[in-house]
């Protein structure tokens, strides 16, 4: 039986989601199911001086309209904190419709709840809210002069300044190169093409049930408990499938528990599901932020000097950036470093995980600047990182769990034909377009829960097994993955098992987030079923019917359900034969991972690939067409070579969108984005999609964590708009320091 | 979306008298301006007469080389229709690159001849917006104005018309032939779209009823080699940043006709004829499309983040009509593909330009 | 050109249609073959109606203002948005949705080749994908990868498996020609 893990195996939640059978939050039927909807504040900042529902009130099957003035109260503040650490995981410390302050626009002031959507979408729209305005910031530049170094971002996980080495001012003054480049990002909406939805219904017995599109099922039921200030038994969550989230669902929002406390109010259940529109403003997005990038270097390209620092755009309670510095500070065996974080407050809603938080925009800082020095001294781009490679982590000296980052240049750029490269730049043209290749290198840490991760295997009496953990499926293809980790932790074949997640009822396992999901799950998954296996063979050798009886334990192994001698095969039993025998209906074992954390380690944990690209620019026009992408990515142990690729290819075409398309525009005079639909926003359509060329390069990984998976969700999009810029440049001469490019940029 | 009344018509004088007689009542033809303005509370029929029954869908070929398209005709079907791929190519690619093919089988040539404009903040009911709620202002005038016009715009609108087809109609001086409580009417094309001036709510000359019941394209030789560049962002499903539709008549190297219209950059579909005048009679030449090209955004008025625009144009109407005029420079390295099988392809600003002039 | 041509003369103007609404009126779809009959108001979309009156879920929404594609259905064999059709101007015309594509316990050939050629992650565009996948077959502009790309744009994947849905395309597009050469083309 050859092993399951790492087969392209077809998604086992396939058929569900081709014939339209799969259920998402929003599409459960429930008896009496109401429908709510979110009235927001339409000023930035402010106070709200009335508000009249009696149109509202009596439009047709309307049951409650509810605002500051009579929702329940809250049981507790929220904090922010990141999911991964698998606790309350609010997205903002500020829950809204407690007072009458408006923060941000879209900030929810009122609740209508009616017995249809048309009904209660109508009658939103009756509720009249008079504001006093008060002057607001919601762009960068308006709050610049009053920027701050905070102490901690990231929800107190992360310092707001990473540790200096060495005396990088110094060893500015002394390079003999010096660059000091400034890069400017948009605000990028995550849009999952399901806006978030949440259905509530109350039983009884005080007890909750919420259907939520979730990263995390088990962050929603605790950070939902939380402001209830119920115990989590009274909660339950489920959310078996999530239509896309990349950050928008792997915090819990207000909205979550407005839906269970509107639920409440009018005895029945509620669906609360967010419009496109409010989407831009109820869940977080990638911070409008600035980077600097000063290095110092040799004209042998070598880096003497790095520093970067970042100021970006943060709401009024929480000091969120993402953490753009972590990978630009190790990527190259640069001796001296220094990075920091500046925020400035504005009235938005706290900004959160974006595909790729951080790295994403942290490494096109990097990646661009690199390839700038790369032009400077005349080496080739590639050659350039080579040189700069950082053999172990520059900041601790610590070696690298696993890196492979040498073998994805390799291969990158022999699958892209990189090696004769003219790097002149403007030269190459096909008609009127002119042609340019850039590359890049991606980076992402590798980030583990801090709580830990468990999972349950069931055998049954006909040795069947069904493997359980607390995870959604929001689009990493975990029940394939999963189902296949369980396969081979057990012995089965993959159609003897059947893996189950999407409960609160089910073993606990942190949110899937920053690319941690399947190391997370699949270590608890592998011991569940490792476990299992072993309880398996040491009940079969002490079992005097049994074949395997008076074997050493450690020489029996098992091969498609059947227990048998390393040694000599023929001496075995099935697993059913063993529990049938012993008139056992079932077995089963609980895994328990317990994660190892970064500073703990003796190693430091990082996931590389390398990034390229070639991109066509009407010469006239100022158009960029992507021609095509390959990436070549380390990811540890991949669990499902064509779920990876997919993902990682999903990744890439996102940095397309980033490098190109994608803007959230905030107009500073009503402080609302001005482009909050599909529309407007940008995201890659088909025609813009080139095809992408995909290869792993599998490093083993004793470190991380059991299987030595390292995670694909992040590492695809990281280093991609940068390979695109930097083709841009080859193509055309132009350096553009902006994100996204836009063809204004290149008349 | 606030409660609406429904009904549905049969014939054309039902149709009209319905909607006339009913002031809070609005023509459904394929729904896809009308149900999505209704939803955001632009739109504010409280009753919808479904005209999708009327006999409005042929697409005729007219004696000496026209064509008559009836208003409930779909995009998709006008774009595959033979007459006009054979004899207005430029129609044909207009349509096929706007919108989505989905779109396309909903929407109704005259629904798209009515649409209205995709202001970010004409669509906000709580902007202020001269063209939704008369002298509340104009929040783009400041705001977030990169996709609007630089031509035909006033102090109280600067809202780009969105159409694609429109800009083909244009140039092939389309007539609009309506039907209302008043008569039939016939419209040419540039006067169905009025610029906003004073009164940008009033985008079209059309009486209350009055329905539009379809649209004829002069007979106009040239223009079976037009065709229609659109440029935006996204390579598909997207507004144009700026696009040309033109055909063009060349005799020994001289511009002896040219037609050319231009989108995604006024407040109307936009009839060039300042640079219609700089290139008749002059030779085809870069030079030439550079002058006509400046002559036509002379007047031209960036707001800002717009102001690309400008250049985005000239640049647009000199590479519309080097490929009408079959320019050998200009090669497309990138397969496109919209109609491939008579190979009227598609013109995202390269395709094999199908005008070998003439 | 001569504009404001008035020709005939003025028709007499009576409101002579029948109305319904704006209150809840019984209408009556053909969906996936099967006539049913609810209680809905007229405003009421195509896509509201499938989903949260007939429990037909597959057509999704995502932006609900005809920006994505996620609600694709068909209606009388085109694909259309049901999220910008009213359901009560269906009621003389057979709507198709995902749940109406096969028959339950064989998938159709493109529903298949999507969970072969792993054309979807989270599964929530897939649907309406794969209704714009088979309707643009047989369409017919399916010759190459640039008329796919194009004609397959209407239909958003925030997850970008859009490479692979084309290898799914390509993929019924091939079997066909080759099962049936004569029709192919």
């Amino acid at each position: 039986m050859s092993p399951a893990i790492g087969a392209a195996l077809d998604r086992v939640d396939g058929r569900a989601k081709v014939t339209g059978a799969a259920r998402y939050s929003g599409e459960i039927s429930l008896p009496n199911l109401s429908h709510a909807v979110l009235v927001g504040a339409r000023i930035p900042s402010g106070r709200i001086i009335g508000i009249d529902c009696r149109e509202a009130m009596v439009a047709d099957g309307v049951l409650a309209v509810l605002t500051h003035l009579d929702l329940d109260r809250v049981a507790a503040t929220p904090k922010l904190f990141p999911s991964l650490a698998g606790l309350t995981a609010h997205g903002q410390s500020f829950f809204p419709m407690q007072d009458d302050v408006v923060h941000y626009a879209g900030q929810p002031v009122a609740i209508v709840l009616a017995d249809t959507l048309e009904r209660a979408e109508h009658a939103a729209t009756l509720v009249q809210v008079t504001y006093a305005e008060t002057p607001s910031v919601t762009l960068l530049d308006a709050g610049r002069d009053r920027a701050y170094e905070p102490e901690k971002i990231f929800g107190g996980l992360v310092p707001g300044r990473n540790p200096t080495r060495g005396d990088p001012e110094a060893a500015l003054r002394d390079a003999e190169l010096n660059l000091d480049l400034t890069y400017r990002f948009a605000v990028n909406h995550q849009n999952p093409l399901e806006p978030s939805t949440t259905t509530a219904a109350w039983d009884d017995n005080d007890r909750l049930t919420v259907y939520d599109s979730t990263q995390g099922p088990t962050a929603t039921q605790l950070s939902v408990a939380e402001l209830l200030g119920l115990p989590p038994i009274n909660v339950r969550v489920v959310s078996h499938y999530v239509g896309g989230s990349f950050g928008a669902k792997a915090l819990i929002w207000p909205h979550v528990t407005l839906a269970a406390l509107a639920a409440r109010r009018i005895g029945r259940p509620v669906r609360l599901a967010l419009s496109r529109d409010q989407m831009f403003h109820s869940c977080g997005h990638r911070e409008e932020q600035e980077q600097r990038i000063r290095i110092g270097a040799g004209r042998d390209g070598r880096l003497t000097a790095l520093t970067h620092d970042k100021i970006s755009l943060t709401s009024h309670f929480d000091d969120w950036a993402e953490t753009s510095l972590e990978s630009a500070a190790i990527a190259y065996a640069s001796p001296t470093y220094a990075g920091g974080y500046r925020l400035v407050r504005g009235n938005i809603i706290t900004p959160t995980f974006t595909r790729g938080p951080g790295e994403a925009t942290g490494m096109f800082a990097l990646e661009s600047a690199m390839d700038e020095l790369a032009y400077l001294t005349g080496i080739d781009p590639l050659e350039l990182r080579l040189r700069n490679h950082a053999d172990n982590d520059p900041d601790t000296g610590k070696p690298w769990s696993s890196k492979g980052l040498k073998e994805c240049y390799q291969r990158g750029a022999e699958l892209f034909g990189w090696s004769d490269r003219d790097p002149e730049p403007g030269t190459r043209r096909d008609g009127q377009w002119l042609i340019g290749t850039g590359m890049a290198t991606a980076a992402y840490p590798v980030a583990a829960p801090i709580s830990p991760q468990r999972a349950r295997a069931r055998m049954y009496g006909d040795g069947s097994a069904v493997v359980e953990a607390g995870i959604s499926e929001f689009g990493t293809g975990a029940l394939t993955a999963m189902t296949q980790v369980a396969a081979d932790g057990l012995g089965l074949p993959v159609h003897r098992v059947r893996f189950v997640g999407g409960t609160t009822d089910l073993p606990n396992i942190a949110a899937a987030v920053g690319s941690a999901g399947s190391g997370a799950t699949s270590s608890a998954v592998h011991l569940a079923c490792v476990q299992l296996r072993d309880q398996l063979i040491r009940h079969a050798v002490a079992d005097q019917g049994s074949p395997l009886h008076g074997a050493d334990p450690d020489t029996v192994v098992v091969r498609d359900g059947r227990m048998c001698r390393r040694d000599s095969p023929e001496v075995g039993e099935t697993y059913h034969e063993l529990l049938d025998r012993n008139h056992m209906p079932d077995v089963e074992a609980l895994g328990t991972w317990m994660p190892v954390l970064p500073m703990g380690s003796d190693h430091a944990m990082h996931t590389f690939g390398a990034q390229f690209a070639e991109v066509a620019v009407d010469a006239d026009l100022g158009r960029i067409r992507v021609r095509r992408l390959v990436g070549v990515f380390a990811p540890g142990r991949v669990l499902n070579r064509k779920t990876a690729h997919s993902q990682l290819m999903g990744g890439m075409l996102w940095g397309l969108g980033q490098a190109l398309l994608e803007a959230t525009r905030m107009d500073p005079h009503t402080g609302r984005y001005a482009n909050e639909n599909l529309a407007d926003y940008l995201v890659p359509v088909n025609a813009d999609a080139p095809d992408v060329t995909i290869e792993t390069i599998e490093v083993p990984d004793s470190v991380v964590n059991p299987l030595g998976v390292k995670g694909v969700g992040e590492i695809g999009i990281v280093g991609t708009s940068a390979a695109i810029a930097n083709a841009v440049h080859h193509a055309t001469g132009r350096r553009i320091r902006e994100l996204p490019i836009t063809l204004e940029h290149l008349l | 979306m606030r409660p609406v009344s429904y009904s549905r018509v049969a014939d054309v004088a039902t149709a009209i008298g319905t909607v006339a007689a009913d002031p809070g009542s609005a023509f459904l033809a394929g729904g896809t301006t009308e149900v999505d303005l209704q939803r955001i509370h632009v739109s504010r029929s409280r009753r919808l007469v479904d005209i999708n029954d009327l006999p409005l869908r042929q697409i005729e070929e007219l004696p000496g080389g026209g064509v008559r398209i009836g208003a409930l005709a779909r995009m998709s079907d006008v774009a595959q229709a033979l007459p006009i791929r054979r004899r207005f190519p430029m129609i044909s690619q207009a349509l096929l690159l706007g919108a989505s093919p989905q779109l396309r089988n909903m929407a109704s040539i005259g629904g798209n001849l009515m649409q209205r404009v995709r202001c970010g903040y004409f669509r906000d009911v709580v902007a202020p917006c001269n063209k939704r709620e008369p002298r509340t202002g104009c929040s783009a005038l400041h705001g977030v104005n990169r996709g609007h016009a630089v031509l035909g715009t006033s102090e109280h609108c600067i809202a780009t018309h969105p159409s694609d087809v429109g800009v083909a109609f244009m140039a092939l001086d389309a007539v609009v032939l309506t039907q209302g409580p008043g008569g039939q009417r016939q419209i040419a094309i540039d006067d169905f779209y009025l610029v906003p001036g004073d009164r940008p709510d009033r985008e079209h000359p059309l009486a209350h009823g009055e329905l539009v019941v379809a649209i004829e394209v002069p007979p106009t030789p040239m223009a079976s080699t037009s065709l229609y560049l659109k440029v935006r962002d996204r390579e598909s499903y997207e507004f144009a940043l700026a696009s040309a539709a033109v055909a063009i008549s060349l005799h020994d190297g001289t511009i002896d006709d040219v037609r050319l219209a231009l989108g995604g950059i006024a407040t109307k579909p936009w009839r060039a004829r300042r640079a219609e005048s700089v290139l008749t009679g002059a030779p085809a030449t870069p030079e030439t499309f550079t002058s006509a090209a400046e002559a036509e955004l002379a007047d031209a008025i960036g707001h800002g983040m717009n102001d690309f625009k400008i250049e985005l144009a000239r640049r647009t109407v000199v590479r519309a009509l080097r490929m009408v005029t079959g320019d050998p420079q200009l090669h497309d390295g990138m397969a496109e593909g919209l109609l491939s099988e008579d190979g009227s392809g598609p013109a995202d600003g390269s395709g094999p330009a199908d005008g070998s002039g003439s | 050109m001569k504009s404001y041509v008035e020709a005939a003369s003025a028709v007499q103007t009576a409101d002579t249609a029948v109305v319904r609404g704006p209150n809840s009126v019984v209408v009556r779809l053909s969906v996936n073959g099967t006539v049913r009959n609810m209680l809905i108001e007229p405003r009421v979309s195509l896509l509201d109606a499938l989903r949260d009156r007939l429990d037909l879920t597959g057509a999704k929404k995502g932006c609900n203002q005809g920006a994505c594609g996620a609600c694709t259905v068909w209606v009388d064999k085109r694909r259309v948005l049901a999220c910008l059709t009213l359901a009560i101007t269906c009621e003389t015309r057979e709507v198709t949705t995902i749940e109406g594509l096969s028959d339950g316990v064989d998938l159709h050939p493109m529903q298949q080749a999507f969970v072969t050629q792993d054309a979807f992650q989270c599964g929530y565009c897939t649907p309406g994908q794969i209704m714009s996948a088979v309707a643009f077959l047989a369409e017919g502009h399916a010759a190459d990868d640039a008329q796919i790309r194009e004609w397959m744009s209407g239909n958003i994947c925030r997850c970008a498996a859009y490479p692979n849905i084309r290898a799914a395309i390509r993929q019924v597009r091939d079997d066909a020609a080759t099962e049936n050469p004569d029709a192919a083309g």
